[in-house]
């Protein structure tokens, strides 16, 4: 990594917790807060592509898990990665990683129906798969009803696929930093 | 003494500096131009972050496109905006990342970092959150943070173009007391009456070479 | 962003890496231990060696009290569900080791610099190294990043307010294009200021 690829590391994960400035809504019953946080690993991953991106949301992960607060509501510690929401936010590396990676694939060919797609497939579809059998396991309830409960962020979640498409594209064309893989 | 030689620049199609040959010796040297002019562009080559497109910049025989390393060890530079400047959070660490990267035994870099924050008055600030400083107390940390290294020579970039009235001048004077030889980019002409020499920058050459008392108003024509 | 209350406690002096030590084996008891009232009693065992913690390290209670008012409206609504659920014990439970390890994370915060820590994380990742992972390149990442999160807070306060006068607020894309293409352009000087002053990224 170059200098410059260090400094697009660090701008992504410090986005990403400057991201958890706007105040978070708390659901009930599940105890997840929505935050405007994971829209921050979406961005790293459509912006800063692959590597730069998952090593972004690595650094926070690891940030926070040294305590520092830099969740949602000044939240961190290791407390975060061992509450609820933990499974939702150790897959973030992952998950922006897999988006930069289907952008950097499809760079020519980006249509706003297939960026959403792919925000979806790593930002919705991956991180459930991991989060929800998590909340079941920390929460002592069964897989269903953590399901159900996760649930109630998919509106939530489609309205930030929206939000991050139309940033992305914007930002694209205003400053175009992504390289086909 | 830094050697500049046929030296042009473009970013892509767009030419911004054109056939520079100058010798910079004096220990004030002041660089003046409109927006656009290349004046930037010129900074950025003296200490290599820069590599021309053509021609050579050398300092002290260093050619700044083989030995950029050891150029940047030479030539110090300190940016327009300190927010882009300052690396780490707090504001005694700040001082100490550049002499890290000099790999000093740790005693060292104490002593340095401690003379620094003297020399400006930053003591009380040590363990203090660099974003808190006020806008003049940032550039000196920047400008602290550069002379820490104990460069021979320092480039500022519109040191003071983010600044009011006073805090220009505390930098004016902070910039005037160094020991090293400066070579000070900026739109403040009543800061550099007292230069050796001033270079005028327009579409990327150099249209005037004087002193300051020939130069500025000769500058000031123009720009009206 | 980061507080740090300066200080010449034990528990200041404690080297950064056995202090996150500390606070993941603490974790990692808290949430192994089967039984509810082993549980309890180790959770409530741990808040009050917290306390005790912080009372050494000369932190006053009002910080103290400031690391859990972030996480007063989970915790409340973790107690509702537990209660309805599972009995005072278990919302007892949840109360006292959540409260316990954001007290803990919050200690190991407010005395130790974050350059300190900084260092540790990175002597702890030379394991990492054979996975590609460069310590020293990790360090200037974590600290870059401290030092953006207040800047691009500043941006975005900032550019919330032109936005309100152009009528443009509440809007999250107005918001933010603005300030990731700002932050684009400043990654260039960033980059070139770190190299201006002899950072070498292949180094160490």
């Amino acid at each position: 990594m170059s200098t410059r690829d260090i400094v697009f590391v660090a701008l992504f994960a410090a986005l990403t917790a400057a991201l958890g400035l706007f105040p978070p809504v708390t659901l009930p019953v599940v105890g997840v807060p929505i935050t405007a946080q994971s829209m921050g690993v979406m961005l790293a991953g459509a912006i800063a592509g692959a590597t730069r991106g998952g090593a972004a949301l690595a650094l926070f992960v690891l940030l926070v898990c040294a305590g520092l607060p830099l969740m949602a509501g000044g939240r961190g510690g290791l407390g975060i990665v061992m509450g609820p929401g933990g499974g939702f936010v150790l897959t973030w590396p992952v998950a922006a990683f897999v988006i930069g990676f289907l952008y950097e694939r499809n760079v020519r060919t980006l249509t706003a129906w297939k960026e959403a797609l792919i925000l979806v497939l790593g930002g919705v579809v991956l991180t459930y798969a991991v989060g929800i059998p998590w909340i079941a396991a920390v929460a002592r309830v069964d897989l269903v009803k953590a399901a159900i409960g996760s649930a109630w962020f998919l509106p939530g979640d489609a309205v930030k696929v929206v939000l991050v498409v139309l940033i992305a594209r914007t930002v694209r064309r205003a400053y175009p930093t992504l390289q086909a893989r | 003494m830094i050697e500049i030689r046929q030296v042009g620049h473009a970013f892509g199609e767009r030419v911004v500096l054109r056939d520079l040959t100058l010798d910079l010796t004096e220990r004030r040297i002041a660089v003046v131009g409109g927006n656009g002019s290349g004046k930037s562009t010129f900074a950025r080559l003296l200490n290599g972050l820069l590599v021309p497109s053509r021609g050579h910049v050398r300092v002290d025989g260093l050619d700044t496109r083989r030995d950029g390393k050891a150029v940047r060890r030479k030539v110090g530079f300190v940016f327009q905006n300190p927010d882009n400047q300052i690396v780490l959070p707090g504001v005694a660490e700040d001082l100490a990342f550049g002499l890290r990267n000099l790999g000093l035994p740790k005693d060292e870099i104490a002593r340095r970092v401690d003379e620094a924050l003297h020399r400006y008055d930053l003591q009380a600030l040590a363990d203090h959150p660099a974003h808190l400083l006020s806008g003049g107390q940032k550039q000196l940390l920047a400008i602290a943070g550069v002379l820490a290294m104990a460069p021979d020579i320092i480039v500022l970039d519109e040191p003071t173009t983010l600044l009011d009235l006073r805090n220009k001048r505390r930098i004016a004077q902070a910039i005037d007391a160094l020991p090293q030889r400066a070579i000070l980019v900026s739109h403040d002409l009543a800061f550099l009456e007292g230069v050796d020499r001033v270079l005028v920058f327009d579409e990327g050459r150099v249209v005037i070479d004087d002193s300051p008392s020939v130069a500025l108003p000769a500058y000031e024509a123009m720009m009206s | 962003m980061i507080p740090y209350v300066p200080g010449e406690s034990p528990v200041h002096r404690c080297p950064p890496g056995r202090k996150i030590l500390a606070l993941v084996a603490a974790g990692t008891v808290l949430f192994a231990l089967p039984r509810l009232d082993l549980a309890l009693a180790a959770a409530l065992l741990a808040l009050a060696a917290t306390g005790w913690l912080y009372r050494v390290a000369g932190i006053p209670g009002r910080l103290m009290l400031a690391q859990l008012r972030p996480l007063a409206w989970i915790l409340a609504v973790l107690v509702l569900v537990q209660l309805a659920l599972d009995g005072w014990q278990a919302g007892l439970l949840v109360t006292a080791r959540l409260s316990a390890l954001v007290l803990l994370a919050g200690l190991v915060t407010l005395t130790t610099r974050s350059s300190d820590l900084i260092e540790a994380l990175q002597r702890g990742l030379v394991w990492a190294k054979p996975l590609g992972a460069n310590p020293a390149k990790v360090g200037l990442a974590i600290a870059l990043t401290l030092r953006f999160i207040p800047v691009l807070a500043a941006i975005a306060a900032e550019v919330r307010e032109a936005q309100r006068a152009r009528g443009l607020e509440g809007s999250l894309v107005a918001l933010t294009v603005p300030v990731v293409v700002r932050m684009l352009k400043m990654s260039d000087d960033i980059a070139a200021a770190i190299d201006a002053r002899s950072y070498d990224p292949d180094r160490g």
